[in-house]
C-alpha cells in the first residue's frame, strides 16, 4: 500500500519536475524571443535612421524661414515654415520645364532600354547560334568593365560623328553631337546604354526560367517570332520588367558620367543644374549668407528627387516582388 | 527566296536568334571592342586634338606616357592605392552588411514593406549629383578647399558619441594596430556602407526567397540551432550570388573612385588624353585582376546546388 502511495507521489514529483523544466524553457525561449526582437527593431531603426537622417535634416532645412536658420533652438521643427525656398529654387532652376525634358528623356531612354536589352536577353535565353556562349562572355565582361575605361574613345566618336563616312557623305563633314541627347540615344539602341549589360543579364536570367512549353504552344498555334515575344513572353516577364524599369529610371536620372562625358545640356538633365544652383543663386539673387544659400540647395534637391521618389515608391512593391521573382540572382 | 526556303527549322531559329542580339553585337563591338583597343592606342602616344578642322593625330611614344603616370605624376599613385584599398576595405564589409541586412529583411514581420521601401532609398539618393551639390556647398561654406582638412579634423567632436574614448578603449584592449584601424575606418564609413549596399541587399534577398523551404525543415527536424541551420544552409546557399555582389560592389566603387575623376580632369581640363587613357587603363587591368583573384579564392568554396 505504501508502497503505490509512494510510486505515485513519485510519478506526480516527476511531472512536476518536468512541468517547471518545460515552463522555465518556454519563459526563457519568450524571453529569448523578446530579447532577439527588440534588437532587431533596434538594428532597423539605428540603420533607417542612418539612412533617412540626411533625408529628414535637407527637408526641414527647405522649409525653414530665415530666423529659422539662425536659430539653434529650431530643431526638425521649423518655427515659422516658408516656402520661399521652393519657389525661388524652382525659378532659378527653370524647374517645370527642365523637369519635363529630363523626364521625357529619362522615360524615353527607359523605354528604349527595356525593348533592346529585353530582345537581346531573350535572344541569348531561347535561341541556339554559334558563339552563343562566348557572345554572352561578351555581356558579361561589358557588365565588368567600368565605363570610364572607354570614356575617350566614346567622346571622340560623338565629337566627330561619322558612321561608315555616310555623313560626311551627305553633309560633307561629320557632325558633332557633343551637348545633345543624341549619343546616349544610339548607345540605348545599341544595347550599351547606362548599365545594359546588366539589364541584359537579368531579362536572360528571367526568360531562362520561364517553360518553353508557352512559345512551342504559340508556335504550333501559328504565332510567329516576334508575335510571340512582344504578345506572350514579354507579358510574362512582367517582374523582369518592372526591376529593369525601376533600375533604368533611377540610374539614367541619376546619371552623371555620361551626361558630363557627353557635355549634355542642363536644360535638359536636371541633376546638373543642382551642381551650380548654390553659386547661381548667390550671384543672381544676391544672398551672400551661405548657410541661407545652403537651404535653397535643400530645397532643390528636394525638388529633384520628388518625381522620381515618387515612381519608386509607386512601383516600390511590385519592384521587391519582382526583383525576388526576376532573375536577377545568377 | 529560293535559298531562304532550304532552310532547316533549327537553321531559321538561329538566324531569328542573331537578329534579336544583333543590335547589341553591333553596339558592342562598335562602343566596347573599337573604345578598348583606342585606349590602348591612346595610351602609348601623344595625342593632339586639331580644334579648328576636327580630327586628331597620334604620335607613337611608346612607354612615355605610363613612364610619367609612375614617375612623374604628384597623385597618380597616391589616388590609385587609396582607390584600390577603400575597395578592399569595402568589399567584405559591404558583402556581409548586406547578407545579414537581406536576412533581417526577409523575415516576415509588420511593416515589412515600409522599411524595404526605405532600406532601398539610398539606390536613389546615392545620385552623383546630390552629393557633388552637397560637397560643394561643404566646401563654400567652410571658405574653400584649404579648409577641408581643419574640418575633417573636427568632424568627431560634433558627433554625439565621443569617438575617442571608444578608440582608446579598443586600444586598451591590445589589438593590434592594423585590426584597429580597420575597425575604426568600418566604423567611420558606416553611411557609405549603408549607402552602397541597396542593390546587394536585393540580391540576396532574392538569393534567400530562392532557397527551398524544405531544407529548412529537415534541418529543424535534424535538430540543428540556428547558428548551424546558418552556417550549414544558408550560407551555403547564398554563397553563389556573394560572387556576384562582390563583382557588383568592385566594379560599383571602381566607378566612383578618386582615379575615375583624375582620368576625367586630366583629359577634359588638361587635354592630356594619353596619359588619361593610362590612368583609365591601369586602374582596369588592376580591377580586373582583382576581381579574377577574389571570384577565383570564392569560387573555390562555393557549393553549386544545381
Amino acid at each position: 500500500m505504501q508502497k503505490a502511495v509512494a510510486k505515485t507521489n513519485y510519478i506526480q514529483n516527476i511531472k512536476a519536475a518536468v512541468q517547471n523544466v518545460d515552463t522555465r524553457k518556454k519563459l526563457g525561449n519568450s524571453v529569448k524571443n523578446i530579447a532577439m526582437t527588440l534588437m532587431k527593431i533596434a538594428i532597423l531603426v539605428g540603420v533607417g535612421y542612418v539612412i533617412l537622417s540626411p533625408v529628414i535634416g535637407i527637408i526641414v532645412n527647405s522649409f525653414s524661414s530665415n530666423s529659422d536658420a539662425i536659430d539653434p533652438m529650431v530643431f526638425l521643427f521649423p518655427k515659422q515654415p516658408t516656402l520661399e525656398r521652393y519657389s525661388l529654387a524652382a525659378l532659378r532652376m527653370d524647374y517645370v520645364p527642365t523637369m519635363a525634358r529630363d523626364l521625357f528623356y529619362t522615360l524615353t531612354m527607359t523605354l528604349l532600354q527595356l525593348l533592346i536589352c529585353s530582345m537581346v536577353g531573350y535572344g541569348f535565353a531561347r535561341f541556339d547560334f554559334p558563339f552563343k556562349k562566348f557572345m554572352f562572355g561578351c555581356v558579361v565582361v561589358m557588365i565588368v568593365i567600368p565605363s570610364h575605361t572607354i570614356m575617350l574613345p566614346l567622346y571622340m566618336t560623338f565629337r566627330e560623328f561619322d558612321p561608315l563616312g555616310l555623313v560626311s557623305l551627305i553633309k560633307g563633314a561629320p557632325i558633332n553631337l557633343m551637348g545633345s541627347t543624341i549619343p546616349m540615344y544610339i548607345m540605348s539602341l545599341l544595347g550599351c546604354g547606362v548599365r545594359s549589360g546588366l539589364y541584359i543579364y537579368i531579362f536572360n536570367q528571367f526568360f531562362r526560367g520561364l517553360p518553353k512549353e508557352i512559345e512551342e504552344a504559340a508556335l504550333v498555334d501559328g504565332c510567329g517570332v516576334w508575335y510571340t515575344y512582344f504578345k506572350i513572353m514579354l507579358r510574362n516577364a512582367m517582374p523582369a520588367v518592372i526591376t529593369v524599369t525601376v533600375f533604368s529610371i533611377v540610374w539614367q536620372f541619376n546619371d552623371t558620367f555620361y551626361a558630363k562625358l557627353f557635355l549634355i545640356s542642363e536644360n535638359v538633365v536636371i541633376s546638373k543644374k543642382i551642381a551650380t544652383l548654390q553659386s547661381v543663386i548667390a550671384n543672381q539673387d544676391k544672398i551672400l549668407s551661405v548657410t541661407l544659400q545652403e537651404l535653397y540647395l535643400d530645397a532643390g534637391i528636394i525638388l529633384v528627387l520628388l518625381p522620381v521618389v515618387l515612381i519608386y515608391l509607386l512601383l516600390q512593391r511590385y519592384f521587391i516582388e519582382g526583383v525576388e521573382r526576376s532573375g536577377i540572382v545568377g | 527566296m529560293k535559298k531562304k526556303k532550304k532552310l532547316t527549322l533549327l537553321q531559321k531559329r538561329s538566324l531569328m536568334g542573331y537578329l534579336f542580339v544583333l543590335p547589341w553585337v553591333v553596339g558592342f563591338l562598335v562602343f566596347y571592342v573599337r573604345s578598348l583597343v583606342m585606349t590602348g592606342q591612346f595610351a602609348f602616344s601623344d595625342m593632339t586634338i586639331d580644334a579648328l578642322k576636327g580630327g586628331y593625330t597620334l604620335d607613337f611614344v611608346g612607354i612615355e606616357n605610363f613612364r610619367y603616370a609612375f614617375t612623374v605624376h604628384p597623385t597618380f599613385k597616391q589616388e590609385l592605392t587609396k582607390s584600390v584599398m577603400n575597395m578592399l576595405i569595402d568589399v567584405p564589409l559591404i558583402t556581409f552588411f548586406s547578407l545579414f541586412m537581406a536576412m533581417l529583411l526577409n523575415k516576415k514581420f509588420p511593416g515589412r514593406f515600409f522599411v524595404r521601401a526605405i532600406f532601398f532609398l539610398p539606390i536613389i539618393l546615392n545620385s552623383g549629383a546630390i552629393s557633388e551639390a552637397m560637397d560643394l556647398s561643404m566646401k563654400m561654406m567652410n571658405g574653400g578647399v584649404s579648409t577641408q582638412v581643419a574640418e575633417a579634423a573636427t568632424a568627431g567632436n560634433t558627433m554625439a558619441l565621443d569617438v575617442d574614448y571608444l578608440v582608446s578603449m579598443f586600444m586598451s584592449l591590445g589589438l593590434p594596430a592594423s585590426v584597429l584601424d580597420y575597425i575604426v575606418s568600418a566604423v567611420a564609413r558606416i553611411n557609405d556602407i549603408i549607402a552602397a549596399s541597396g542593390v546587394q541587399i536585393i540580391i540576396f534577398i532574392a538569393a534567400l526567397q530562392s532557397i527551398p523551404g524544405s531544407m529548412y525543415e529537415v534541418a529543424k527536424i535534424e535538430g540543428a540551432t540556428g547558428y548551424e541551420t546558418f552556417w550549414k544552409v544558408t550560407f551555403p546557399m547564398v554563397m553563389p550570388h556573394i560572387i556576384t555582389n562582390v563583382v557588383f560592389t568592385i566594379v560599383d566603387s571602381f566607378t566612383e573612385s578618386s582615379v575615375v575623376d583624375l582620368a576625367y580632369d586630366v583629359a577634359f581640363t588638361q587635354y592630356n588624353y594619353g596619359l588619361s587613357s593610362v590612368f583609365s587603363l591601369v586602374s582596369t587591368v588592376i580591377t580586373c585582376v582583382i576581381l579574377v583573384a577574389i571570384c577565383g579564392f570564392i569560387q573555390k568554396r562555393t557549393f553549386y546546388y544545381n
